[in-house]
């Protein structure tokens, strides 16, 4: 019975079951682990328009403007890396209530970083990835409007934790449209 | 080796011979069990998906496995990686949600927006014709877990039909004639 079907099967098999050992042993050396970290948030240019968003149902709609600075350090004060994260998916999330919904979630921008890259992020006047719509004209003269940086870890095999920083900031958008382009 | 495996399915009596045929619907039944238990436990109506395309790279890969909860008690968030179908697509969908408004009202209104990390475009052009927004009875469930390449083999088989035949048949005809 040493056929050379007999001993590949029990060469994979065995590969088999070693593999899926180790990287259930990976995907618990990091289970437990604290990905917060703390973030520092602030934003530098605010306006706020009222135009047809074309994109959706034409209808005028308010839409933010905003630039933002953005300070954090995943590489040296907080390690977030390790051997199962893959990669980091930063996103700005713009948080507020307005009179037609009791809850809005709008990401304005979002960054991949993968293991290896620069982890280090410091940007000065960024402007912001996606357009800040409103579903309505609830964004002039919003005073609550809250910044956070989240962060959605990959790993190389394991759970999918999303982790919001310690910081966040809260600005109000001005109680005029701006007409002007910009 | 052929001959031996006949060989050894002249040895066996009525008996044995039945014997493998129940044990081989006990594997069949309890795969379906553990598929079914798992659709309680997680309240998704497909617990495993495979991905199916690059739209989530350098995140998910094609032939990656994500495993998926959908509690109706938990609500949905902005970063949260959604799977979804739409009507008119068979293949389920999984993208993030990016936008989300929450009216708060006695039916809990939720409406969302997805984009995947490697488009750069929002879904809306993946949407039905003229829908504008996901809600919650669109999602099939949340992705919860991740476990790479290994969603590969079914991919493969959804490719080459002959080579999920013949898989099927070397584990039907092993588990038949196996004796332990």
């Amino acid at each position: 019975m040493h056929t050379v079907l007999t001993r590949g099967n029990a060469i994979l098999a065995y590969t088999l079951s070693v593999s899926a050992c180790l990287t259930f042993c990976c995907f618990l050396s990091t289970v437990f682990i604290d990905y917060r970290a703390n973030a520092t948030l602030n934003t530098v240019k605010v306006i706020v328009k009222n135009v047809p968003d074309y994109s959706a149902s034409r209808e005028k709609n308010d839409l933010g403007y905003l630039t933002f600075d953005l300070k954090t350090d995943f590489l040296h004060l907080t390690p977030l890396f390790n051997w199962n994260v893959k990669q980091l998916f930063l996103y700005l999330t713009a948080e507020y209530q307005t009179q037609n919904n009791e809850f809005n979630q709008v990401v304005v921008w979002d960054k991949i970083v993968l293991r290896g890259d620069n982890a280090a992020l410091d940007f000065k006047n960024m402007n912001t990835k996606y357009y800040f719509w409103d579903d309505g004209k609830g964004l002039r003269g919003n005073k609550n409007i809250t910044l956070t940086l989240s962060w959605n870890i990959i790993p190389n095999a394991g759970l999918l934790p999303s982790v919001s920083a310690l910081g966040s900031h809260t600005f109000a958008f001005p109680s005029e449209y701006t007409t002007l382009r910009v | 080796m052929l001959q031996s495996i006949f060989d050894d399915v002249r040895r066996m009596n009525k008996r044995q011979f039945l014997y493998q045929v129940l044990s081989f619907g006990m594997i069949v039944s309890s795969a379906l069990m553990i598929w079914k238990g798992l659709m309680v436990v997680t309240g998704s109506e497909s617990p495993i998906v495979v991905v199916l395309s690059g739209s989530m790279e350098p995140a998910f890969h094609r032939g990656d496995l994500l495993f998926l909860t959908n509690y109706q008690d938990e609500p949905v968030r902005v970063g949260e990686i959604v799977v979804f179908k739409v009507e008119g697509r068979d293949i389920p969908i999984v993208h993030r949600v990016l936008k989300l408004h929450e009216k708060g009202d006695q039916n809990n209104t939720v409406k969302f927006l997805t984009k995947g990390d490697n488009n750069s475009v929002d879904d809306r052009g993946l949407y039905a014709p003229g829908q504008l927004w996901l809600t919650h009875k669109d999602v099939v469930g949340r992705a919860r877990g991740f476990l790479p390449y290994v969603g590969m083999v079914t991919i493969y088989m959804n490719e080459y039909p002959k080579f999920k035949y013949a898989v099927l048949a070397c584990l039907g005809l092993y588990v038949l004639v196996h004796r332990e």
